[in-house]
């Protein structure tokens, strides 16, 4: 029964570091005051103020695009090639996997100085376009991950009953291997841009001259010192991930019992 | 016939020919030519930045963050195995909650979970005023190797967490009850039995805080301020600053060698055959 | 041969240079129900594959209808295939399942229907048009499975071990149906099995294989009565196989004694081997039987008992309704009907 006790609370201790930090910030977003110290009030002063400035509308527009524009052209891209890479053999799989996983395992700075020497070496102006590319080449490898161990669970013989039922290569794979890989190919969308929305290394090396996105500015303005209308940037921001968490954690609990 | 769909991956291994291979190569390309080569036909090869990184200077920054990093891993490590454990002998409905509530803060925008640990340990943060209002002195806690060292714990714990609970729960609960058949105490049990069948996960952990915490230039720059350089700061000094990319592209070919160093030795002790994959 | 359907000729596949198909040459006339039968890893799923068009032949030619097919896509061949895993799109319901190749052919969505529901009825799954397939039970999968490839009223069926993920009653009562449907519905049939017993109950004819070539072909009844080598004797049923001399037509020695057969046409004094089926050893008095020997072991097995009887260095498996106690010497007797002479294999 102590043990029961002692468990409980030391999981407790362990959420309350991991969550404390971010209900201060949540609680400080509606303080009228300035000072973190003294809570003066109750007030959306903050977020007014956020709505009002132009960086960060700007920053928003340039995140959410990249997140949306990114994430489907990884999508379509790592859903061709997970389907490709299922179908290799031996040494020239392992050696496409393991290439793939360089940007998964190299450490962001690494990646994003690497395609920041690229750019620059081919002479491609810095700008939303390098970003774009920039979080394609991050995404797309998770979203051939998410989709990889869904073909590996197909029945090895489900193309070929289709097509023994008169279905062509390309019509099997429509009707039956895309449906069958379809909860993978969600996740890996939703991941990518998840990953694409919370980015700040990458973007940081390959953004250009008046582009920029959430993370940036939240950097630039937490160098300068703690202010009040990041704490309402990150609530808002902390509300969209968690929304898209129990989303996707939802999908795959229901994909789990369905099983 | 299933030759023919690995056509499909054709458009994908161009792509990663162009933006993969090719800038690692750039790196490579840059590392080991000197600043004054600025075309190909005046390319220069020297190991010349690789030795100006055993300068005292550069090697201690070095030494340094792969300090704090294990500081923080040892840190993650001791807070960590009780929660993955305690995760893995809780009922499974109460399981997937606290799973889930571990894993959560890692969606969370890292430059916001390590913003917000500032707001805290600030020096007008809630930790200072709470000591003023009870009559202490206020202590300088933010920009500190400590206050390093907690915003790098407070990110990667999960990474911790998450393989040892992956590896416990692997484990056949008939075990635990053939060994408490046969005599073993509470203690033995968990000497014996539980501690060394979790040791991959212990080790996948490990590796798993050690990358990320080597290799951060945020949490040192907001939570450690200028004082404490670590090496991903020195990276991006030289790159964004100082502009020296040969120099900066020999440290990080020297950080990329470390982190796959440390993902061959995680390979071999892999707990499944997926790797981090589960993480999501 | 002019009604065969199928027609193999000197088939060879390998794989990665490994010869797993070595010079198989068959042929499957219409409306019959052919059986390819061996252990694992003898070629028969590979034959199979190559009927269906999903592996091409290394070298030789496969005939359909007489048209050469080597080359033509499974998609337009005129046969469906039953997988050993079923391969049930498990996104569809079972009426979709079953509908996937008549929609292919883009036929009139109520044809379809009609069609689609008269296969339900027929396996009697009736209501189960809008079931899920994952809420289906081992047996009706199989069902869907054997109707989905049905109902495009192929010429040929191909089944790759359709009842190995079924347990034994449900297996007996699947062979009964399915030999049913194939009577009624005038379908060549080919089945693959690594079961003896399933072979025999259901084929006309049975094509024994091992290590990519074929041992022998025949029906049910030649295959079991008059294997031609001793992996065919030991692979259907159990078997006493001994080494023996040919010492005339219609005379053999064997264990050092000479017997009646029925067999000839082997050498004189050819060295050859002598198959006896346990059920055709008949325990009888010691005076009155050929060969004499000792009890080793006795088994209850339901219908019979099964006994070790040593014949000098010789032990006999036995299979018989009354039983002697171990120890004891009893005396065995066939007759020149139960002796069955084979080439000597290697």
């Amino acid at each position: 029964m102590v043990k029961k006790y002692l468990s409980r609370i030391y999981m407790a201790i362990i959420f309350i570091f991991l969550y404390s930090p971010i209900i201060v910030l949540a609680i400080y977003s509606f303080n009228e005051s300035k000072s973190r110290g003294n809570w003066t009030g109750f007030s959306f002063k903050w977020y007014l103020e956020l709505f009002q400035d132009r960086d960060i509308k700007m920053a928003l527009y340039y995140t959410v695009s990249i997140a949306l524009i990114s994430a489907i052209i990884s999508t379509i891209l790592g859903t061709a090639a997970a389907i490709g890479i299922n179908s290799m053999k031996g040494k020239i799989k392992s050696i496409i996997l393991n290439i793939n996983y360089l940007p998964v395992v190299n450490p962001d700075i690494v990646t994003g100085i690497a395609l920041m020497i690229l750019y620059i070496s081919l002479n491609i102006k810095l700008g939303f376009n390098t970003m774009l590319i920039s979080h394609i080449i991050f995404n797309t490898p998770y979203v051939i991950l998410s989709i990889l161990p869904k073909l590996r669970q197909l029945d090895t013989h489900m193309t070929e009953a289709a097509m023994d039922l008169g279905a062509t290569p390309m019509y099997a794979l429509r009707k039956v291997i895309i449906p069958e890989i379809k909860p993978g190919i969600i996740t890996g969308f939703l991941m990518a841009f998840t990953l694409s929305i919370d980015d700040f290394i990458i973007s940081y090396f390959t953004k250009g001259e008046g582009v920029t996105n959430l993370s940036i500015v939240i950097y630039s303005m937490a160098r300068r010192g703690v202010r009040p209308t990041i704490n309402a940037l990150s609530t808002i921001m902390l509300t969209v991930v968690l929304l898209l968490m129990i989303i996707v954690n939802n999908r795959s609990n229901a994909i789990e019992k369905s099983k | 016939m299933k030759d023919r769909t690995k056509y499909f991956s054709y458009p994908y291994i161009v792509w990663m020919t162009i933006f993969i291979i090719l800038p690692s190569f750039l790196v490579l390309l840059y590392s080991i030519t000197s600043k004054e080569s600025n075309g190909i036909t005046t390319i220069n090869f020297t190991l010349e930045n690789y030795k100006l990184f055993f300068d005292p200077m550069y090697i201690n920054i070095l030494f340094d963050s792969m300090t704090l990093a294990a500081i923080s891993t040892l840190i993650c490590l001791i807070l960590g195995y009780p929660a993955a454990y305690i995760i893995s002998t809780s009922n499974i409905s109460k399981r997937n909650t606290l799973l889930f509530l571990c894993i959560l803060p890692m969606w969370m925008n890292m430059l916001l979970r390590t913003y917000a640990w500032m707001t805290i340990l600030g020096n007008n943060g809630l930790i200072n005023n709470f000591l003023e209002m009870i009559g202490f002195q206020k202590v300088n806690l933010l920009y500190t190797r400590g206050a390093t060292v907690m915003g790098m714990v407070y990110n990667f714990i999960p990474f911790m967490i998450l393989p040892i609970y992956t590896a416990l729960s692997k484990m056949d609960i008939g075990l635990i009850e053939a060994a408490d058949d046969l005599g073993a105490d509470k203690k033995t049990i968990f000497r014996k039995i539980i501690l060394p069948l979790s040791m991959p996960g212990v080790i996948s952990g490990i590796i798993m805080v050690f990358m990320p915490a080597v290799s951060t230039f945020i949490i040192p720059q907001l939570l450690g301020g200028n004082k404490n350089m670590m090496i991903g700061n020195l990276i991006e000094k030289l790159f964004i600053l100082n502009g020296d990319w040969n120099f900066g592209s020999a440290i990080s070919i020297i950080m990329m060698i470390i982190i796959l160093i440390s993902m061959s030795i995680m390979n071999k002790f892999d707990v499944d055959k997926e790797g981090g994959a589960r993480l999501w | 041969m002019s009604n065969a359907i199928i027609e193999l000729n000197n088939i060879t596949k390998k794989f990665d240079g490994e010869t797993v198909l070595d010079d198989i040459t068959l042929s499957v006339k219409e409306n019959e129900f052919v059986t390819l039968l061996g252990p694992s890893g003898c070629g028969k799923t590979t034959t199979l594959r190559i009927i269906g068009g999903f592996e091409t032949p290394t070298s030789g030619e496969v005939y359909f209808d007489g048209h050469l097919m080597n080359d033509v896509p499974p998609f337009k061949r005129q046969l469906n295939t039953v997988f050993q895993k079923y391969a049930l799109f498990p996104h569809m319901n079972v009426f979709d399942n079953i509908a996937f190749g008549l929609r292919i052919k883009k036929m009139d969505e109520k044809i379809i229907s009609n069609k689609v529901l008269k296969m339900l009825e027929l396996f009697n799954l009736k209501n189960y048009g809008k079931r899920r397939i994952d809420q289906l039970s081992g047996g009706q999968q199989q069902r869907i499975a054997i109707a989905r490839a049905l109902v495009n009223e192929p010429k040929v069926l191909l089944l790759d071990e359709p009842l190995g993920a079924l347990d034994l009653k449900l297996r007996k009562d699947m062979q009964n149906e399915l030999k049913a449907m194939q009577k009624k519905l005038g379908i060549t049939f080919v089945y693959v099995t690594h079961d003896q017993e399933e072979a025999l109950t259901m084929s006309d004819t049975i094509v024994v294989m091992n290590d990519g070539i074929i041992q022998q072909m025949g029906t049910p009844i030649d295959i079991y009565n008059e294997p031609e080598n001793a992996f065919v004797a030991d692979f259907i049923g159990e078997s006493n196989i001994l080494k023996g001399v040919m010492h005339d037509d219609y005379l053999v020695e064997f264990l050092g004694k000479k017997f009646e057969c029925v067999d000839y046409g082997f050498g004189r004094g050819e060295e050859i081997e002598v198959v006896i089926r346990p059920e055709d050893l008949v325990l009888t008095e010691k005076s009155i039987s050929p060969l004499e020997g000792i009890v080793q072991s006795v088994t209850f097995k339901g219908v019979h008992y099964e006994m070790i009887v040593a014949v000098s260095n010789f032990e006999f498996l036995v299979h018989s309704t009354t039983k002697a106690p171990i120890g004891t010497t009893v005396g065995l007797s066939f007759t020149p009907d139960d002796i069955h002479i084979m080439e000597k294999g290697e």
